[in-house]
């Protein structure tokens, strides 16, 4: 049994989990067809990403993939943010068996969402 | 105890999933299939090959005969005659074949057709597209906190108007095995034609169509250990007399002008184009294999496991199971959920142990709706299943949440 301990780990300790008072991007994802949610929201300084948090529900993996997420890219510059790739999001949480990549990758669809309206510069969803 | 000698004919129970043996537990999705059953498609094409209904030369009619037999072979084991048994890709061509075909007979604008909150999607789209094509109304009979169809509900909804009441024979989900005789009566005084949806109950307890009242029914090949690509709609001979085809075009016609057609009686007339012939001989074989077991003993293997698993999930406080709490009330099915744990969870950490189950909405969005559940844990079982697997599914349900909770 067991999934990898990255994921365990994220799933009983979310970091990062909540609500910015006033995030300069936001975005949320879901897949309707398990019940996955995820909102990503994100305050920005000096092109960085200054703060990261997550909020949802769903299934360990889809969680555990948006707390790791927060914590990769908090303190990054935002263009590096956007760069971020599917592959590593996967390798950092261990690996992913294939027939769950989907809730793995919300939280990156939720960032990269996110992203866009910040340079499209619409007000945070 | 059928289930020793049973296991052997099973290839694919000889399979392992990363290193242990695979305990099969999504029937309701597909069965497994058994040799005679893989052999018989095969011998087909080995021995046969030729197409069905055209062939004037000797392959020709023995590729007709094996068709035919099959078709003979599913009539007993509905209890029905030969020519009330179309073949169709499956229970879902089957639906959409029967309300089309309903929709251009028997329904008119401001009619209404009546579906369950329990019906899988393929009991739920074909008559959602007819009541917009024909502009006419669509109500589903409720479901009880139980998880049984709320009769009160459906005298209620039934009106003059009701022309058509689709159900399914067997919840995919709940499990529940719903009062088709009883709702056939009160449908008929009404004037309305009875579907029955029996995906979930053909395959797996006796079904005599004439005892049930219904006036159509349908169900899938693959999942009664048939072949995939095959299934049947049953229907009374005096309403498929009735019904225009959904599909035309070769071997459904008697008479052609280049500007008009006569079609061909059933069951030929819904089987335009060459039908799956090596699947319907091979769903031939896999009733052979059935009636060979012997359905009410089909049907108590998989009342005991049912009943086994219903124990087992029900003295566990952190599971929650849908549907009727008795294994005499359901079929060999159940579908649960562990608390604080999403179903997807669920299912990958019982695949490392080899065990399949299915997570997620079961093409029943609305049944889930219903229960307040995004997704649910299923777990089934057929003829090759045991009660040792039971017991391990079991054990596993108990380290999923020492793991995750
Ligand atoms: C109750 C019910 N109806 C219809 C179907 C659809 O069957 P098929 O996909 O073989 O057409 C299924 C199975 O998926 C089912 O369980």
């Amino acid at each position: 049994m067991s999934y990898e301990e990255v994921i365990l780990d994220h799933w009983r300790h979310p970091r990062n989990k909540g609500r910015l008072s006033q995030p300069d991007a936001a975005a949320v994802e879901a897949n309707p067809l398990c019940g996955d949610v995820v909102r990503i929201e994100l305050k920005t300084a000096e092109g960085k990403v200054a703060e990261a948090r997550f909020e949802g529900e769903g299934c360990a993996i889809s969680q555990a993939a948006s707390s790791l997420l927060t914590e990769l890219i908090q303190g990054k510059s935002v263009a590096e943010a956007a760069a971020l790739t599917d592959e590593d999001l996967l390798r950092a949480l261990g690996g992913v068996v294939r027939t769950r990549l989907s809730c793995a990758l919300l939280p990156l669809r939720a960032l990269r969402k996110a992203l866009a309206g910040l340079r499209e510069g619409t007000p945070p969803g | 105890m059928i289930e020793k000698r049973i296991r052997d004919d099973f290839p694919l129970l000889r399979r392992t999933v990363g290193g242990k043996p695979l305990v099969y537990l999504d029937s309701a999705a597909t069965s497994l299939k058994p040799e005679a059953v893989i052999e018989a498609e095969a011998a087909f094409y080995r021995e046969v090959g030729a197409n069905v209904r055209r062939g004037v030369y000797e392959l020709g009619a023995e590729a007709t005969e094996r068709y035919e037999s099959a078709r003979a072979k599913v009539a007993a084991l509905l209890g029905a005659q030969a020519d009330e048994v179309v073949f169709t890709r499956g229970t879902t061509e089957a639906l959409n074949l029967a309300a089309w075909a309903l929709g251009e007979t028997i329904v008119e604008p401001g009619d209404e057709v009546l579906v369950t909150e329990m019906d899988h999607h393929a009991n739920l789209l074909p008559w959602q597209e007819l009541v917009r094509r024909k502009r006419a109304r669509l109500s589903a009979i409720a479901v009880t906190a139980e998880g049984d169809l709320d009769l009160e509900d459906f005298r209620r909804k039934l009106s003059p108007r009701t022309r058509v009441v689709a159900l399914p024979h067997v919840s995919n989900v709940l499990g529940t095995i719903n009062p088709v005789p009883e709702v056939a009566a009160a449908a008929h005084e009404a004037g309305a034609v009875v579907v029955l949806d029996g995906a979930q109950s053909v395959p797996h307890m006796p079904v005599d169509v004439r005892e049930l009242g219904a006036d159509l029914l349908a169900f899938s090949g693959h999942k009664a250990l048939g072949p995939t690509g095959i299934g049947v709609l049953w229907g009374k001979a005096e309403l498929l007399r009735e019904l225009p085809p959904l599909i035309v075009g070769g071997e459904m016609v008697r008479e052609v002008w280049l500007t008009w057609a006569r079609y061909d009686d059933p069951p030929a007339r819904f089987e335009g184009g060459t039908p799956p012939i090596a699947q319907a001989v091979g769903l031939g074989a896999a009733v052979d294999y059935l009636q060979a077991i012997g359905m009410e003993e089909v049907r108590g293997h998989g009342e005991r496991l049912t009943a086994l698993a219903l124990e087992g999930l029900l003295a566990r406080p952190g599971v929650t199971v849908y549907g009727p709490k008795e294994a005499s009330r359901r079929g060999a099915l159940v579908a649960l959920n562990l608390r604080g744990i999403h179903p997807h969870d669920v299912a990958t950490l019982l695949d490392r142990q080899g065990i399949a189950i299915r997570a997620g909405h079961h093409c029943a969005q609305p049944l889930h709706r219903r229960l307040g559940i995004p997704a649910s844990c299923r777990v089934s079982f057929h003829v090759y299943n045991t009660e040792d697997e039971v017991a391990q599914l079991l054990t596993a349900v108990d380290q999923v949440f020492q793991e995750l909770s």
